[in-house]
């Protein structure tokens, strides 16, 4: 069973969502999404300053065999990315929820975080 | 038969296993009324004797000319190794080395290329080759605009002295992504890019200057200069570079103070024939961030089970196979064959043969130009030292003269008048390392015939 | 694997400083004095410095690490792994083939001219399209012209808005990427249980903004589209243009015609139907044939005869021309090939190709099937080419492709195609070819029984495989994070 924080919110597309208490989130993939992957070696980060509604693919995590996009689970800036992830991908194996984030995101309406899933609803979503 | 090994006795049994009575219920799934006729457009077949005769013929009546002509298809010698080893059934018959073990020879043979045209350029990667050199520009346009994330005009700069067909063939290969080429005016008199040309387009938007060296008339660009112009202005540097010269002249990779970032060109130098055109094989290489924007097939180290090196293709995830309409080129094969061709000739060759190689091309273009600059009725256009091409301007229609020559056993060059208005009769001579003195003196008697109707 | 072979070094550590072949370079040495020293190279290349015998011992040495087809069956689906006829590749190399310039005039290449416009007409014939461009340099390059192709007919008749390419989840990934780089959308729709297109949801995807719809047939899942007349008249009514990938032609040569089935464009990947060298991986050759209204808009040059001569098109005489795709005119020397291959085989030599192709394929379907292995459409016939599905062994005892792919090698036979298309899991995709004898198709089914034994008795084993070869399973994710693509300087 998969690893699924209960502070954090989810995308049903298997991204997680952290509240930074500022107005802005911290995004990145679950432990779920790195698992099915398998070995990751490239992540494309967002560039800072770039806009992104919710849904839109805003960075790619690459495996050897597969590119999967991610999707921007709420619309904002994004004001910082994860530059480390250039020179190691591994890291989203190793640290999905903490080394491993990809973005933060500042959010243009925080309250589209409410309709993300919580811990529960995103577990539920991975056995349908 | 042909090529067909099933005996009769054969085809029943097999019919037996399948389960149908004959052939022809095999594509009973196929509407009937789809089914074609007898194909009388296409002869009937004939025997290997038969075709060889005919193909016999055919050649023959193309009579092989003494070639002076260059414009990005070079008459080199190739040694004999080259294409024998080529064309082993191994390197031959063989297909994309996707399933790595059972292809290793080549995968280690890329790998070898790869680093050979990284050092010629001067880059820090390339890939495994791409169609010819003008869809090669074309591929490294897209890439610089992919690249060149900060630009956002979808345009870039085109110095005038490109290749004229290079650049008519990406503008149809990226036009329809709405990206498009203003072209830099160049000086008449030198046939090269002058700064002013470029200033006129300083702090404007543009995501890559293209340049090539030695640049379409074969004169020498000013790249240093060029280069360090276009970074302050915010633009990528593309360069287009015949790999052969490169043996010579500085690489692109270290143009001005940081270097040109992409570096494409005409594979088809370094040991392919000139065949009508192809297959040839496009180079591209570049500087390490830009790697994972690069199109087309790349081999990299790397070690298996055991722990011993070995080569397989990587960083797959940009291709078409996996990205799909999302992936950097819908390229997938790269020109293997010529690939493995070039591979040979610059390991026969070696750093000093291939600058022997340009240094006999060069020459040769400075006796020619000796030989033929005071007969009457030629000019040379330009001003300033000429790599192994050269364009001069002629009294009478290039192509007239093209056509004399030849019957006279000459191609005398590329017509250019159509591309270049500003000159005149003008024609594009070229001179490799399998002329000599009697082949230039040969050269410069029947251009004067030609064209003052005399023998020198 | 003779041990020589197997540990075969890089060239460059055969290098030795001031070694050199000779007698290929010109005798004087290098001296660029006159050139400007600003513009010159300071540092030598890093080019292998060795002898000729070296050099012929190396590559020779590398090639014997290949499997090719002239060493061993390569059933790789998809890829049409064909006899290369050695009369093809001699003939295509006669002296003045190889020597004739671009830009010679066509006064002085009437010869190759005559070969390359013969092509055009048997190609024409063989598809039943009304134009043949021969300049496309690889199967993408011939879905880019025609796709290109597409756009520029409606963008001339005014029709801006159709801008959507549809095209079914199965197709090879060039088809969506191709659509993409002619600047339009792609609109993906699904494949039914059967392997055909699911014509409900194309129903729901054409309309107004329809350009065009890419289509195998038949399809990457090796089977016939039997609905390829209605598809035909759903998408002809919407007003979008019909585009056929030819990577499958080598399964109806002789027997159907893209023309008749209603294309407009199709491409044809030469170097699998018509037998020109794979190359390890290129040069192909792509060429497009058209239907009447798309003739004024293929990419130039092609041949012309006017009498009883020959010569290239100028823009002049097709100023609608999409342009031209390459510096010249394609890979001639790929065309000459195919056309030497096409005379060699004549008329009913293009009928046997899809018979045979068909025979052996559905051959090996059924001996398959009967040996234990699940067909991906069992209800189907094969095309050229089918699908065997390890759903079942995968769940019972963990052997995937990839282990039946490196396994396949010990045996001395190359892989089929696997994890394509990419809408079926753990997949082998089989193409046999009409050149293959009976008991080679027979020995390949012995080494698959095989290895369906050993995986069951000891799969930790064929996950080691393959063991014959000069590497083992390589690490691709070490490749990736770690990328060494060139050997240091």
């Amino acid at each position: 069973m998969s690893n699924i924080p209960a502070e954090l919110k989810y995308a049903k597309s298997h991204e997680w969502v952290k509240d930074n208490g500022d107005g802005t989130f911290t995004v990145g993939i679950t432990d779920h999404a790195q698992e099915a992957l398998g070995d990751l070696v490239f992540v494309e980060t967002p560039e800072v300053g770039d806009h992104f509604s919710a849904g839109d693919d805003f960075a790619v995590v690459e495996s050897v065999k597969a590119a999967s996009d991610v999707y921007a689970p709420i619309s904002g800036e994004v004001t910082q990315a994860n530059e480390a992830l250039a020179d190691a991908p591994e890291t989203v194996n190793d640290s999905p929820y903490e080394d491993g984030w990809i973005a933060i995101i500042k959010a243009d309406d925080a309250s589209e975080v409410d309709a993300l899933l919580d811990a529960e609803g995103y577990e539920a979503s991975l056995e349908d | 038969m042909p090529f067909i090994p099933h005996t009769e006795t054969e085809i029943r049994s097999m019919l037996d296993t399948i389960g149908v009575n004959e052939l022809e219920a095999i594509f009973d799934e196929i509407p009937d009324d789809l089914r074609c006729g007898q194909l009388e457009g296409v002869p009937e077949g004939l025997t290997e004797y038969e075709v060889t005769r005919l193909l016999h013929q055919r050649a023959a009546e193309d009579q092989a000319l003494s070639c002076f002509a260059g414009a990005g298809a070079y008459d080199h010698h190739i040694p004999a190794a080259v294409w024998e080893i080529t064309t082993r059934g191994e390197f031959y018959s063989a297909y994309t080395p996707y399933q790595a073990e059972a292809s290793q020879g080549t995968l280690q043979l890329i790998y070898e290329y790869q680093s050979m045209m990284a050092s010629l350029t001067g880059m820090d990667i390339s890939n495994a080759s791409l169609y010819d050199g003008a869809s090669a520009l074309a591929e490294a346009v897209l890439m610089a605009v992919r690249a060149n994330r900060k630009s956002k005009s979808r345009k870039l700069l085109v110095a005038g002295t490109v290749n004229p067909t290079y650049r008519k063939v990406t503008n149809v290969i990226v036009h329809n992504q709405n990206i498009s080429l203003d072209e830099v005016p160049f000086d008449n008199a030198s046939g090269t890019t002058v700064t002013a040309a470029l200033e006129a387009h300083a702090g404007e938007d543009y995501a890559a200057l293209v340049i090539q060296q030695p640049n379409f008339f074969g004169s020498l660009e000013a790249v240093d200069e060029m280069t360090d112009w276009a970074h302050a202005n915010g633009m990528l540097v593309v360069a287009v570079a015949n790999p052969m010269t490169l043996a010579a002249l500085k690489a692109p990779g270290q143009w001005g103070e940081k270097g040109a970032d992409i570096a494409c060109g005409e594979g088809q130098p370094l040991g392919v024939p000139m065949s009508s055109g192809g297959p040839y094989y496009g180079f591209m290489c570049c500087k390490q961030p830009l790697a994972r924007q690069m199109p087309g097939r790349i081999v990299g180290r790397t070690v298996d089970l055991d722990g011993n090196p070995g080569f397989a293709l990587t960083l797959q995830a940009r291709e078409q196979h996996i990205r799909r309409s999302k992936a950097t080129s819908n390229i997938c094969t790269n020109q293997g064959l010529c690939v493995t061709a070039s591979t040979i000739y610059m390991s026969l060759l070696g750093p000093e043969g291939l600058a022997r190689v340009a240094s006999a091309s060069h020459k040769n273009m400075n006796a020619l130009l000796a030989a033929i600059k005071d007969i009457d009725g030629v000019s040379v256009a330009h001003a300033g030292p000429s790599f192994h091409e050269a364009l001069i301007t002629l009294s009478k229609p290039a192509a007239v003269v093209i056509e004399q020559m030849a019957n006279l056993g000459f191609l005398a060059g590329v017509s250019v008048s159509e591309d270049y208005p500003q000159y005149e009769n003008a024609l594009l001579v070229c001179t490799t390392e399998t002329k000599n003195d009697a082949d230039i003196a040969a050269y410069a008697t029947a251009l004067n015939t030609v064209l003052n109707g005399e023998a020198a | 694997m003779v041990d020589a072979v197997k540990m075969e070094k890089v060239i460059f550590e055969h290098s030795v400083s001031g070694r050199r072949a000779t007698v290929q370079a010109p005798a004087v040495a290098a001296d660029f004095s006159d050139l400007p020293s600003a513009l010159l190279r300071e540092d030598k290349p890093l080019l292998p410095e060795t002898s000729e015998l070296q050099v012929v011992r190396h590559y020779t040495r590398l090639s014997q690490k290949n499997f090719s087809i002239d060493t061993q069956f390569y059933p790789l689906g998809s890829c049409t792994m064909k006899y290369n006829p050695r009369a093809c590749n001699t003939l295509a190399m006669l002296p003045n083939f190889l020597a004739r310039h671009p830009l010679a005039p066509a006064s002085h290449s009437q010869g190759f001219l005559a070969c390359m416009h013969d092509l055009q007409e048997i190609l024409q014939e063989v598809t039943g399209m009304k134009g043949v461009s021969l300049t496309p340099m690889a199967g993408a390059q011939g879905e880019f012209a025609g796709v290109a192709m597409i756009m520029a007919y409606h963008r001339q008749r005014g029709d801006m808005e159709r801008n959507e390419i549809i095209v079914p989840d199965a197709a090879h990934g060039t088809n969506p990427a191709t659509a993409v780089m002619c600047g339009c959308v792609v609109k993906e729709i699904p494949t039914g249980p059967d392997g055909d297109v699911d014509v409900e949801a194309l129903k729901a995807v054409v309309g107004p903004n329809t350009a065009g719809i890419m289509l195998t047939n038949p399809s990457t899942v090796g089977v016939f589209e039997r609905k390829i007349e209605e598809i035909s008249k759903i998408v002809h009514e919407a007003g979008g243009l019909l585009y056929y990938d030819g990577a499958n032609l080598n399964a109806i040569l002789g027997k159907v015609r893209p023309g008749d089935m209603g294309f407009d464009v199709i491409h044809m990947n030469l170097h699998k139907t018509f037998s020109t060298p794979h190359g390890g991986g290129g040069p192909g050759s792509g060429a497009v044939g058209v239907s009447e209204r798309l003739v004024p808009f293929m990419p130039m040059p092609h041949v012309l005869k006017e009498g009883d001569r020959y010569r290239y098109v100028t823009e002049a005489d097709v100023p609608d021309s999409i342009g031209r795709l390459s510096g010249w005119a394609g890979n001639a020397g790929v065309n000459l090939r195919a056309y030497i291959y096409a005379r060699l085989l004549g008329r009913d030599g293009m009928h046997r190709v899809a018979e045979f192709a068909a025979l052996n394929a559905n051959y090996l379907q059924a001996r398959l099937s009967a040996a234990g292995f699940d067909l991906a459409y069992p209800d189907r016939r094969a095309s050229h080419e089918f699908i065997v599905t390890l759903k079942r062994q995968a769940k019972d005892i963990g052997l995937t492709a990839t282990d039946i792919a490196k396994r396949l090698l010990d045996k001395c036979f190359h892989a089929p195609t696997i994890y394509f298309p990419l809408l079926l899991t753990s997949c082998l995709l089989i193409e046999t070819t009409e050149n293959e004898a009976k008991e080679d198709l027979d020995a390949f089914v012995e080494a698959m029984i095989e290895i369906l034994r050993e995986a069951e008795a000891d799969i930790e084993m064929i996950k080691g495989a393959p063991y014959t070869q000069p590497v083992r399973r390589l690490d691709d994710v070490k490749a990736a994070r770690e990328l060494d693509v060139v050997w240091p300087n």
